[in-house]
């Protein structure tokens, strides 16, 4: 039985580290057994002192004391360390931008107002060193989502590892994203507001028109591919990428991510799913405590996010958008944190410690970034907490990860054992050993 | 001379005992004092007090030590901070906020002409929102459009009070300075018609930068030369003045510190050859996300680097950031900072300092630094804030936890022993204010309708 503690195998990672150029895609996989930590499942009690065993790439079985006798494995002996699940993003571009100015290295937002055939896993790029600056922080596993216009496409879920994308992608085609049309105007005065509104009104009208006929289009295409059953003799059906491609929204299978911001975006975004006959989910949601009883009453789940972000307008609290998750919570609306980031996906767990400071309990901040986003994505049978059956997709660390202080030493994505280094390790160790002329 | 009556005499006699009296006793005892008590109290340049105090008098802080050693007088405003912790407030080495429209006055390769001073404004609620994250103080530059952008304001956010009492007078006087992709307009596209501006490339924005210097050197020659010939009575005609050459010279002369925005290494070298050709000094490299690679030569040329921490990928400047930059720099003895040119990271730049525990391991102590003391001797204002001592301006702020816990929450903010910023205050203010919006919105409201009306009532009478 191969024994590491984790001291022995972070060094034997940095000497690995100096004769890599460039990252593996992927970890190692194999029978782990982690013994001694305090592991948090999140949906159950905290363990004080436990086990926890990872084979083929599920985690076999947890639990207090030891693992019993006859499983083998490499055991890491994590003894005054800490086991979550790994933290889970539910919007980032990670895989689609590596840098943002760099035209030829973004490919997260389409041509056009309407892409809902746009799908995120179609341009995912695995080997983007956005991967490993993510994954060694513990966020094992994002949503990819394309941006822009009024549909912008379809997001994936994928785990921060592989070495295609079809190896990544948890699930393809997870939700449809639409950025919701915004009714914006200025005015000097009550007067001017007023005439101003009228205008903007009409472009509008018009892009909310554009939005609804697009889901009257899929649902008349849907009814169409019904009536044409098999053994009906209408003619065959022609061939539509986009409208195909909207199928499982209007069919009730795929949710639909709505981005709003504002009261009165958010409440006519509420009338338009209901119309459609859309699950929504609502994103971003800066003045989401206005519209709570909506929301409840609706049961409409929230992506709040990014929490590190300043309030929309001049005489909003200063605190708003991080008590915005203490009032769902308050109010029995589920949600999930967000970073809507993709360089700094890796802060996700401060984002949601902003919260924590402002009135959401600690072990709801946590939850708000791993079983919660599980559970409105319905992957929860899959991820988002330690539990038995479920994707091996964790982190070992030395306190509590939502601490900036805190040192994550461990991740495991599908159970393989992620290396720790990442293009910002690399620099590191590589400036670090710059020959420094003696002081004389 | 008239003889006084005795009882003239014993009033005029107190009246100069208790002039005396006023006179003998300490200014201590006419300032108002503000005792923060039974805090942990994070001094950054003295180390930790558990269960200490500070005692505030008038703007200074007039004491510090162990709670039981701090005596204030009778009237002393007491605040009691138990379980909470006092930092000094933080000091943010790069922003923007405040300012009245845009941060570029982007024209020309150099317009060190300009001042941010000219431009300050104290209705930008960016200031009030720094204050409740516990930052009083801040460096506000001219943005990076042009090698040689506009000259600096150091201020302190002291939301309430007229703008000019914003900047703080002893501040040294700054310009800054920008490299790369920016002064050579990379990331945006020129309008269709006009050619694209110059420097275009690295090699331009040097020769700007080389220039600007030559260009000053031959103007205070000019000068010189004519306070030569003045003194030898040769009725000589003064030069033209400059504003712009001005600016040079101050920076030739030590009067103007530099502030650099610059990314790659190979810029920042470059920045420093000219300087040390040129014969001034650069006081900070601004962002100076590359700084890890040149952290010796920044060092040997003793300027400072103030960097955020974890951005990266946003350009291709920025591909080679890492948040061990920080780390990189500080031990190699570069005097290290974390700044945001963020009106929203301005507001946390305590977090950004934890950052620099967790890549590259600083201890608490030098990570508290980094948004503080550091700051403050980049911006030449050490003498005044960026710690709790004895003498300095009372800017403190009190944390319902340690500043470095993402967990942390400010209560109160103090600038100069005035509370600029307190959470309970302003949790009580909000219903208020929600008020006295609607009140604004109903009268603004009635103001349309009433002219809707008198326009219809005009046109009648017009139509008539």
């Amino acid at each position: 039985m191969k024994i590491f503690r984790l001291s022995i195998a972070l060094s034997l990672g940095a000497l690995g580290l100096l004769a890599q150029s460039v990252l593996p895609s992927s970890g190692t996989p194999g029978t782990y057994i982690i013994r001694g930590a305090t592991i948090h499942p999140v949906t159950s009690p905290v363990i004080p002192s436990g086990h926890l065993v990872i084979a083929d790439g599920k985690i076999e079985r947890l639990g207090a004391g030891e693992a019993p006798a006859g499983v083998t494995g490499v055991v890491i002996d994590a003894t005054g360390f800490h086991v979550y699940p790994g933290m889970i993003d539910a919007n980032t571009n990670i895989g689609l931008i590596e840098i943002n100015s760099v035209r030829g290295s973004v490919d997260s937002s389409e041509i056009g107002d309407f892409n809902p055939n746009a799908r995120a896993s179609a341009a995912l790029n695995p080997h983007s060193e956005l991967i490993p600056v993510t994954r060694v922080s513990g966020v094992t596993t994002v949503i990819s989502v394309p941006e822009g216009g009024i549909i912008s496409g379809q997001g994936a879920m994928i785990n921060l590892s592989g070495w295609t994308p079809q190896q990544m992608v948890l699930r393809d085609a997870i939700a449809l994203y639409v950025d919701f049309p915004r009714l914006r105007s200025g005015g000097f005065n009550a007067a001017e507001l007023a005439e101003e509104e009228k205008k903007a009104k009409k472009g509008y009208e018009k892009q909310l028109e554009d939005l609804r006929q697009r889901i009257r289009d899929a649902q008349a295409f849907a009814r169409a591919v019904e009536a044409r059953a098999p053994g009906s003799t209408l003619p065959r059906l022609e061939r539509d990428l986009v409208l195909e491609s909207m199928q499982g929204v209007v069919g009730g299978r795929v949710p639909v991510v709505i981005q709003a911001d504002y009261a009165r975006d958010i409440r006519e975004a509420v009338k338009f799913a209901e119309e459609a006959g859309v699950r929504m989910i609502l994103s971003g949601g800066a003045h989401v405590q206005e519209v709570i009883d909506l929301l409840r009453e609706k049961q409409i789940p929230v992506l709040l996010g990014p929490i590190l972000s300043l309030p929309p307008r001049a005489d909003d609290p200063y605190d708003l958008i991080f008590t915005n998750a203490a009032a769902l919570h308050a109010a029995g609306i589920p949600f999930a944190i967000q970073t809507r980031d993709a360089h700094n996906a890796r802060n996700l767990p401060y984002h949601a410690a902003a919260c924590a400071a402002f009135g959401l309990p600690k072990e709801e901040a946590l939850k708000s970034i791993t079983i919660n986003p599980a559970r409105i994505f319905g992957v929860d049978d899959v991820v988002g907490s330690l539990e038995p059956g479920k994707m091996a997709n964790l982190f070992v660390a030395d306190g509590d990860p939502l601490e900036i202080t805190t040192n994550v030493r461990e991740v495991f994505i599908a159970g393989e054992r992620m290396p720790m280094d990442s293009r910002h390790t690399l620099l590191y160790e590589k400036f670090r050993a710059r020959p420094r002329k003696s002081a004389e | 001379m008239r003889k006084l009556s005795l009882n003239q005499q014993s009033l005029r006699l107190t009246a100069v005992v208790a002039l005396l009296i006023t006179m003998a006793l300490p200014a201590a005892a006419q300032q108002k004092e503000i005792l923060i008590r039974n805090a942990t109290v994070l001094t950054v340049t003295n180390g930790v007090i558990e269960n200490g105090s500070v005692l505030i008098r008038g703007t200074r802080i007039a004491a510090v030590g162990p709670a039981d050693s701090v005596r204030a007088s009778a009237n002393a405003e007491v605040i009691d901070a138990t379980g909470r912790y006092v930092f000094p407030g933080i000091i943010d080495a790069h922003s923007h906020a405040g300012v009245v429209g845009s941060v570029n006055e982007g024209s020309l390769p150099n317009t060190g002409m300009v001042r941010i001073h000219d431009v300050l404004m104290n209705e930008d609620i960016t200031s009030y929102r720094q204050l409740a994250g516990g930052t009083t103080a801040a460096n506000i530059l001219h943005g990076s459009a042009n090698a040689i952008g506009g000259q600096n304001a150091v201020v302190k956010w002291k939301w309430g009070k007229p703008i000019s009492e914003w900047p703080i007078p002893t501040a040294p006087a700054g310009i800054k300075f920008a490299l790369g992709e920016n002064p050579k307009s990379s990331n945006w596209n020129v309008p269709s018609g006009q050619t694209r501006p110059y420097p275009n490339t690295r090699m331009g924005v040097e020769e700007v930068i080389r220039d600007a210097f030559v260009s000053a050197k031959a103007y205070m020659a000019s000068w010189d030369e004519y306070e030569a010939d003045r003194r030898r009575r040769l009725d000589p005609i003064p030069p033209k003045k400059d504003i712009l050459m001005e600016t040079m010279a101050g920076i030739l002369r030590g009067e103007i510190d530099v502030h650099s925005h610059c990314y790659r290494s190979d810029e920042i070298v470059m920045l420093i050859r000219v300087a040390e050709e040129m014969g001034f000094k650069v006081k900070t490299f601004q962002h100076v996300l590359e700084g890890y690679k040149v952290a010796p030569e920044i060092a040997a040329h003793g300027a400072g680097g103030s960097t955020f921490i974890d951005w990266w990928g946003f350009k291709m400047e920025a591909y080679d950031a890492t948040p061990y930059n920080v780390a990189l720099m500080y031990r190699d003895g570069v005097l290290t900072a974390v700044n945001s040119d963020s009106d929203e990271l301005g507001r946390r730049l305590n977090q950004d300092a934890a950052k620099a525990m967790k890549y590259g391991g600083l201890t608490a102590d030098e990570a508290m630094r980094l948004c503080t003391i550091n700051p403050a001797r980049q911006l030449g204002i050490e003498d005044r804030v960026g710690s709790i001592e004895v003498g300095k301006d009372a800017d403190l702020v009190i944390w319902t936890a340690h500043p470095l816990s993402t967990y942390a929450r400010v209560e109160t903010t103090l600038i100069e022993g005035e509370i600029y910023f307190d959470r309970q205050r302003d949790l009580a203010m909000r219903e208020s204010l929600k008020q006295e919006k609607q009140r604004l919105l109903d009268m603004e409201k009635a103001a349309a309708d009433l002219e809707k009306k008198t326009k219809k009532t005009k046109k009648k009478e017009v139509t008539r």
